[in-house]
């Protein structure tokens, strides 16, 4: 096992100083990750994904459980042994240009993991091998950030990922700005490196149809919390918690004709503020039963799936009409 | 009918490299009541697209030759405050961020009178409008929404205000551009059916901006697919999503994943780039990525049309 | 070596640039061979004339501007043009090492006060607006007061002046991309607080520090020359242009050419730093950029 998150909390204070309040970002989160193996982590905005990422790598300060990172401790509070941590694990974030230093050369960025750990190589053939690696020419080391089309900044982002080698890659909505066609070249130098060097990853997406595709298996988050996880295969093919379904029926495909039944909710996201008592989805949740109000579900189930409701569903069920 | 007809457009922007032609020999139809998908990947000319029906071209920017007809009028030779009579009111349009639309320190009421100063309504008939509209994109409790101010709403809640305010004036034509992308899937499947049900009631056409091709199939009557500054094809949503002829938008739409239902770890992929628009290019646009390019390629193809399905490409001909 | 002279050729290709865009401006230009004149004049003062600008010639005061003197002589019979060359180094090293040493301790105080933990931030920016609350002149004359009179004491003021205006402008450029992606890339990357500074945060935020610095360069000028003028400033017989004016403001009705060979350089400079600040803010100003 690589990587094992055990009962992750992270909390936030928000608010004036005489109206301090806390708020849960994630929320008990706990999944391993063993090596070569890809993990989808999928949610809307405000799920949570990205603090969740932010605190495996230790760049959040977490509040309650803990995350081992090859069998040590992950801590904000003790950078000196993160550190050295971090050269087996890297990120990746959303924004392909912005994630790059703007005033450096593409030379100088694909160089700055060497840097950073003093691994005095020969950086330039470093940069090289590297560049080409990612499908890049190598003159491109001497281009700037904004000279650099979302597609190639996003290469430079794998090339630097990979610089030293890692053992685990969080790639925080890694093809987010993309068009279709380069999102899967994007994809595809992903999957290549990580059949040739074994990584695992941590796929942070909110496109359901990629994390079909890449993910070996995979965690529903909503409101900081996961409410289901389990192999891609089986979530897609079963999803079993309404919030799943609905995410599953609210993805467009490209047929005209094509007769979407889909599951609406009725209301907006609950601010984390103010979380609902019972289950946390019971405020949309079009199949919501009376102990849902009051009583939260726990994350429950076998090998291949576990769901956090109270009445899982049957495959294909549809939402009781209303009345 | 059409409400908007676009005839062999041609848009260049001055820039340091020489002429960039942005937009090339564009011909689009809109029917009355008809929504048309434009698709492509960044780069297209999509953006100039607008700006030109808008006039909305930066500085640097100019329509060469070619005509935007609409409601009797060519667009392309309007003067500002001919064309600022236009827009908002008979053309408008919703953009990808609503703050785009939303001024932050003024309240919604206030943006919404702002909207209907031509109208001849007293003050209180004006509010009254705005709450049935704001009922309409169904914002909860709409006589309190419109005292509250843009931050103090939700992304998708300020979107649905933005697509109230552009349908205020009930538009000829309204332009979407990428009006979900900032949005979440749910939200984003909400939206669009706000936009089918308002274009509906208020008989209006709609050009839908998208690189989302689930949304566009689902949205659109009819779908323009764009690449470097070109229409390659065009016809209805059912012609292009279950008959593309284009090579290019054949590969495009493998390129979704959403279109391969069966897992895979390796996506198809359109290799190559789009070529450089300031040189000339000779010839078809798409040929130094297309898997068929032959000698013929090197000459433009003509536009072939059989039932409304309009596409250039040699192929056609073999 | 080679890399050193690569290195050199970069930059100075570099700034080549910047300087064609400068003087394709007219204001540009004119400010540019404006400030280029004042500082040759500056450095190579001893080429230029013939006189000590220190040496009393009772023989020669109040000689009118003529071949000899090109500006006249003044109440002691000192060459009035070495003096006004002499007075430029003066000025010009006043105004550079006061305002780099402002841009030292501002920006080290900003990325503090930006990085720094909150309540850090808090204090500096309460001291930084109790030194701005303070009228410059009452600053200069406390200064004065326990210093004496002085070059230092000149220096110090401009200092203090300057340096709460520059650690705000690094300090919000330091908020704005702590959070930024690249900055948390690096981080992730294990980049220690030091690296992320230096290397991330500084080199983005130091344009509109340095424009805004030049056009602060004339400021200075002006402080220098109306503290010595005030006799604030440097001591006689050391030739500044504001102790220039003030020895030819007391003759000003017989002798008026003494108040004007001041006067006149402190005007020029002042227009001619200002131009070119004001030509360099328009082309590095990033609104414009994006227009570009």
């Amino acid at each position: 096992m690589i990587l094992s998150v055990q009962d992750l909390e992270v909390a936030f204070r928000v608010g004036p100083w005489f109206d301090r309040r806390t708020i849960l970002a994630v929320a008990r989160v706990s999944f391993d990750l063993s090596q070569g193996e890809t993990f989808a982590i999928v949610g809307e905005s405000g799920s949570g994904k990205t603090t969740l990422a932010h605190a495996i790598n230790g760049l959040q300060a977490i509040s309650g459980g803990e995350v081992s990172f090859m069998g040590k401790k992950v801590e904000v509070s003790r950078a000196r042994a993160v550190q050295p941590l971090r050269r087996h694990m890297s990120m990746m974030f959303q924004d392909p240009v912005g994630s790059l230093s703007p005033r450096m050369k593409v030379g100088d960025l694909v160089a700055e993991p060497f840097v950073i750990h003093k691994i005095g190589k020969n950086l330039k053939k470093e940069v090289q091998r590297l560049l080409s690696l990612v499908g890049l020419p190598g003159d491109f080391a001497d281009r700037y950030p904004h000279q650099l089309s979302g597609g190639q900044a996003r290469r430079i982002g794998v090339a630097r990922a990979i610089a030293l080698d890692p053992k685990l890659i969080i790639a925080d909505e890694p093809t987010a700005g993309l068009d279709v066609s380069v999102q899967g070249e994007v994809l595809n130098l992903l999957n290549d490196l990580r059949e040739q060097l074994g990584l695992s990853m941590i796929f942070i997406s909110h496109n359901l149809h990629v994390v079909h595709h890449v993910a070996d298996r995979m965690a529903v988050m909503y409101l900081g919390r996961i409410v289901e996880t389990g192999s891609t295969e089986e979530v897609f093919r079963a999803p079993a918690h309404p919030y799943t379904a609905t995410l599953l029926s609210a993805t467009p495909n490209p047929d005209p004709d094509k007769v979407h039944d889909r599951i609406l909710l009725s209301s907006e996201v609950p601010s984390l503020l103010d979380r609902p008592a019972g289950c946390e989805f019971h405020t949309r949740c079009p199949w919501v039963q009376q102990r849902c109000f009051n009583e939260s579900p726990y994350l429950e189930g076998g090998q291949l799936k576990r769901v956090a409701c109270h009445v899982p569903l049957e495959p294909g069920a549809r939402p009781p009409p209303k009345g | 009918m059409n409400v908007l007809e676009i005839q062999n457009l041609n848009v260049a922007f001055a820039t340091g490299g020489g002429f960039l032609r942005a937009l090339k020999n564009v011909s689009i139809d809109i029917p009355e009541y008809c929504i048309v998908g434009v698709v492509g990947e960044s780069g297209c000319g999509k953006s100039t697209l607008i700006n030109s029906i808008l006039r909305l071209l930066p500085e640097n920017g100019s329509i060469d030759t070619g005509s935007i007809q609409f409601e009797g009028r060519d667009l392309a030779q309007l003067n500002l405050s001919q064309m600022q009579g236009i827009r908002g009111s008979r053309i408008s349009t919703v953009f990808q961020d609503p703050m785009d639309a939303l001024n932050p320190v003024l309240s919604i009421a206030e943006q919404m009178l702002h909207i209907q100063y031509r109208s001849d309504l007293s003050r209180k008939k004006k509010n009254a409008r705005s709450i049935e509209m704001l009922r309409r994109v169904r914002i909860p409790d709409p006589e309190s929404a419109l005292k509250r101010y843009p931050h103090e709403f939700s992304g998708g809640m300020k979107q649905r205000i933005a697509i109230a305010m552009a349908m205020m004036m009930e538009p000829a034509l309204l332009i979407a551009d990428e009006p979900t992308t900032a949005l979440d899937a749910t939200l984003e499947v909400a939206i669009i059916n706000l936009l089918k049900e308002l274009q509906s009631q208020i008989k209006c056409s709609m050009l839908f901006i998208s690189h989302h091709l689930g949304l566009v199939a689902e949205l659109c009557d009819e779908v323009v697919v764009m690449y470097a500054g070109e229409v390659l094809e065009r016809g209805s949503a059912r012609q292009i999503f279950h008959d593309p002829w284009h090579p290019y938008t054949q590969r495009l739409l493998d390129c979704d994943p959403a279109s391969q239902t069966l897992r895979t770890r390796h996506l198809p992929t359109i290799p190559g780039e789009i070529p450089d628009l300031r040189r000339d290019q000779e010839g078809c646009i798409f040929r130094s990525r297309c898997q068929f390019c032959e000698e013929v390629c090197k000459t433009v193809p003509a536009e072939v049309e059989t039932e409304g399905h309009h596409v250039r490409c040699h192929r056609l001909f073999q | 070596m080679s890399d050193i002279l690569i290195l050199v050729f970069e930059v100075v290709s570099k700034h080549l640039g910047s300087l064609r865009r400068v003087v394709a401006e007219p204001l540009g230009a004119v400010g540019l061979i404006m400030v280029v004149g004042m500082i040759a004049g500056a450095i190579f003062a001893d080429f230029l004339t013939a006189f000590e600008p220190t040496r009393i010639s009772p023989r020669d005061r109040f000689l009118e501007p003529s071949v000899v003197h090109l500006m006249g002589t003044d109440q002691l019979g000192r060459d009035l043009f070495s003096r006004v060359l002499h007075g430029g180094q003066i000025a010009l090293s006043v105004a550079l090492v006061s305002i780099a040493a402002s841009l030292l301790i501002g920006v080290i105080l900003g990325l503090i006060a930006g990085y720094g933990p909150r309540w850090l931030d808090n204090l500096m920016i309460l001291l930084f607006d109790a030194i701005k609350s303070f009228p410059t002149v009452m600053l200069a004359l406390a200064l004065v007061t326990l210093f004496g009179p002085s070059l230092t004491a000149v220096m110090i003021v401009v200092v203090l002046v300057n340096v709460p205006g520059y650690a705000r402008i690094i300090r919000t450029q330091t908020l704005a991309l702590k959070s930024s992606q690249f900055v948390t890339s690096a981080q992730s990357m294990g980049a220690s607080t030091a690296r992320v500074l230096r290397v991330h945060i500084l080199p983005n935020s130091i344009g509109p520090l340095l424009i805004l610095a030049s056009m602060d360069i004339p400021v200075v000028i002006a402080i220098e020359a109306g503290m010595s003028f005030l006799g604030l400033g440097v001591r006689p017989p050391t030739p500044s242009w504001g102790a220039i004016l003030n020895d030819g403001f007391t003759a000003i009705r017989d002798t008026p050419w003494i108040a004007i060979a001041g006067g006149v350089p402190i005007i020029l400079t002042t227009l001619g730093f200002t131009f070119l600040g004001e030509t360099l803010r328009d082309i590095f100003d990033p609104r414009l950029k994006r227009r570009a």
